[in-house]
């Protein structure tokens, strides 16, 4: 049993609580709160004169096609990688289960990729795919198809998307890999008893019983894919050719610090945290209520 | 319902040999017990029955069909798991229902499948309970009531009773035995726990470092142990065992000190002549009688009062009043279970004798039985 300790008094609460507080207010609170207040100003072009704009800046950002499609870029990029990141590595965390002579080589070749960091993984496909000097690019030209991710805007979010995958695939292996081995394997049996072929058992038997796990996962992807794939795209296409990769935390960068629209840009963010409030809130609410058992 | 036929099984896991070649003839409705130590091979045996282990050599056949290579849903059993292995995303009703819901079984039928076990378990109040909302004795039964729906051939059941406390053991020990008598479905049942074994088994398997030792019904087991393994094995306290020699006539059975026992009524067949021999006595075989008649000399040395008995530890003495030194559980230590009103106190000398037919003598180099007096 442990004991509930009450501290007595104001003054060592509060100097206990003081590096978190302070953590929090530096670094979250008040860029967050920068960033609500830049988005209702609007500085001219020299960054000489400051104006009080109201809701101008999001106007502006609703009516702007340029940002509408980034919206839609990343609900497409968002979705491929969350799903093509938890699909992948559970099927190959499905096979590793089974793996027996050689495991633990095959699992530190898929944890690998972890490793590398997200620049590094984005020129690296970069240079794989790349339309001149490209291996992958080379052998799609020689089975026929064109690649060239430097015009074609679909290509290109192919390309990223496959970078962005293969970064997070290891993350998730681990996780799914964990999780089916936590799965007793006489439950396997049973229902290979009761009658059940192996497509069965996975659907029925293995997957509900890795729900929680997937959904955390899924949790984490989803963030992964909205917020911390910036890098990967910066060093792949840059968010190009023509925005067509460019997803709104790109956008945000590449309006506010190459574009120098920091009004916009501070309504971008806004924008996100909103989006951010809302995924985690529908993730929390209706997704893992499902999946207790 | 059907018989199991085990024959010659052998398994084998990369170069070790686990099972070394297990006959057993089951009979349709037989209710048979593989008791043994742990890690001698009892899981492994049930589960090649099961088709969740391959079997290297030799054969099983369910009602006279060769199932070796069939899956484990075309063999026609059902298994309850030691830990019940409960699909625990699912409902009580669920869980008996799953397996007929592959096969294909009408909603109705299912639904009056699963009642008719549901009652016959009484988990009717539970069905739309999850496992994790059921105490220990309630999920073993659902996990009964799983293997009963299916209505298959065969029960497996591999030590079910191991995860609940003994007073449980003891009940669900006797609900198993009812409904496997009231179905009439052949039993498998695989456990480490003499008293399961002896109270459940129509016959047992007493198995050891992968062979099965005796195959027989638990009374000719306890009275007749084929082994010293066996012998040792079944029956708590455990049998007293000391060392001794056979004489060259093939009858007279002497203790190593010398002090002779009893001679057997017909010399036994292809004795071979004098040799040592391994001398096993039940502690509930030994009783208190006067000095003259005595074959064993015992000097208490620890006394249990369990009531309705009196258990004695003791060393042996020869007639000389030295202490013997023999082999018994407790090392040095002979036991003899007297009765509740007889009085000892530690350091009395008391003369016993072993009762008629209750003296085993083993082979001492093969440890196989070969008399018992
Ligand atoms: N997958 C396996 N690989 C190698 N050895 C195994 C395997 N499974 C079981 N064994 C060995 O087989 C023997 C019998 O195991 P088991 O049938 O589980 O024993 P029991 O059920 O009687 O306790 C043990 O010595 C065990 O170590
Ligand atoms: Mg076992």
């Amino acid at each position: 049993m442990h004991k509930k300790v009450t501290f007595r008094g104001f003054a060592l609460p509060v100097a206990l609580l003081l590096p978190q507080l302070v953590v929090t207010a530096i670094f979250f609170l008040w860029p967050a709160g920068q960033a609500l207040y830049q988005s209702v100003l609007r500085q001219d072009a020299f960054g000489l004169r400051t104006t009080y704009v109201g809701l101008a800046n999001f106007e502006r950002l609703f009516s702007d096609p340029l940002y509408l499609n980034s919206f839609q870029v990343t609900v497409v990029f968002s979705l491929a990688v969350t799903f093509l990141g938890l699909a992948i590595a559970l099927l190959l965390a499905t096979m590793a289960d089974r793996v027996i002579k050689g495991a633990s080589g095959y699992k530190t070749l898929l944890i690998m990729p972890y490793a590398v960091a997200p620049a590094v993984a984005g020129v690296l496909w970069w240079f794989l795919f790349n339309p001149s000097i490209g291996l992958f690019a080379h052998t799609l030209r020689a089975l026929g198809i064109d690649w060239n991710h430097l015009l074609n805007g679909d290509q290109a979010l192919i390309l990223v998307v496959i970078a962005a995958v293969w970064k997070q695939i290891s993350y998730n292996f681990l996780f799914f890999l964990a999780g089916l081995q936590a799965i007793p394997r006489s439950l396997v049996e049973a229902a290979a008893i009761d009658g059940a072929g192996p497509m069965k058992r996975f659907w029925t038997i293995v997957f509900p019983l890795l729900s929680p796990t997937a959904f955390f996962l899924l949790v984490v992807n989803v963030t992964y894919a909205f917020f911390d794939t910036f890098q990967i795209i910066h060093a792949t296409t840059s968010g190009g050719p023509g925005q067509s990769t460019t997803i709104l935390v790109y956008k945000v960068y590449s309006d506010g610090f190459v574009g120098l629209d920091l009004g916009s840009s501070a309504a971008q963010s806004v924008v996100l945290m909103a989006i951010v409030i809302v995924l985690t809130f529908v993730q929390f609410r209706y997704i893992e209520r499902r999946v207790q058992y | 319902m059907a018989g199991i036929g085990i024959r010659d099984v052998v398994k084998r896991y990369g170069d070790t040999k686990v099972i070394h070649g297990v006959s057993i003839d089951v009979a349709d409705g037989e209710f048979i017990v593989i008791v043994g130590p742990s890690g001698c091979g009892k899981s492994t045996l049930l589960r090649m029955v099961a088709g969740l282990e391959e079997i290297t050599g030799g054969e099983v056949a369910i009602d006279g069909r060769v199932v070796n290579r069939l899956e484990p849903k075309d063999r026609n059993i059902a298994m309850v798991f030691q830990n019940y292995a409960l699909y625990p995303h699912m409902s009580v009703y669920d869980n008996m229902a799953y397996g007929l819901k592959i096969a294909g079984l009408s909603k109705d039928a299912i639904r009056e499948r699963v009642d008719k076990a549901a009652r016959m378990l009484q988990l009717e109040p539970y069905l739309d309970r999850k496992p994790r909302q059921l105490s220990g004795g309630q999920r073993q039964r659902v996990a009964m009531g799983r293997c009963i729906v299916r209505e298959p051939a065969a029960f497996l059941f591999d030590e079910p009773l191991s995860n609940l406390d003994a007073k449980l053991r003891v009940q669900m020990r006797l609900e198993i035995k009812q409904l496997q008598r009231s179905l009439g479905t052949t039993a498998l049942y695989v456990t480490h726990d003499q008293v399961e074994a002896m109270t459940l088994a129509d016959r047992l398997v007493v198995m050891n470092g992968g062979v099965a030792e005796q195959i027989d019904t638990p009374m000719n087991v306890y009275l007749h142990p084929a082994t010293t393994f066996v012998a040792g094995f079944i029956g708590s306290p455990a049998m007293n065992f000391m060392p001794g020699r056979l004489g060259g006539d093939g009858r007279a059975i002497t203790l190593d000190t010398g002090a002779p026992l009893r001679a057997l009524p017909e010399p036994i067949v292809g004795h071979g002549g004098e040799k040592p021999v391994t001398i096993g006595v039940r502690p509930e075989h030994l009783a208190l009688v006067g000095q003259p008649e005595a074959e064993l000399t015992l000097r208490a040395r620890v006394v249990e009062t369990l009531g309705a008995d009196t258990l004695v530890h003791g060393v042996l003495l020869d007639k000389d009043a030295a202490i013997v030194p023999v082999a018994g559980e407790g090392g040095e230590v002979l036991a003899a279970r007297l009765p509740g009103n007889v009085t000892v106190r530690e350091g009395d000398t008391l003369p016993l004798r072993v009762a008629e037919g209750a003296l085993h003598v083993f082979d001492r180099e093969t440890g196989r039985r070969l008399a018992d007096v």
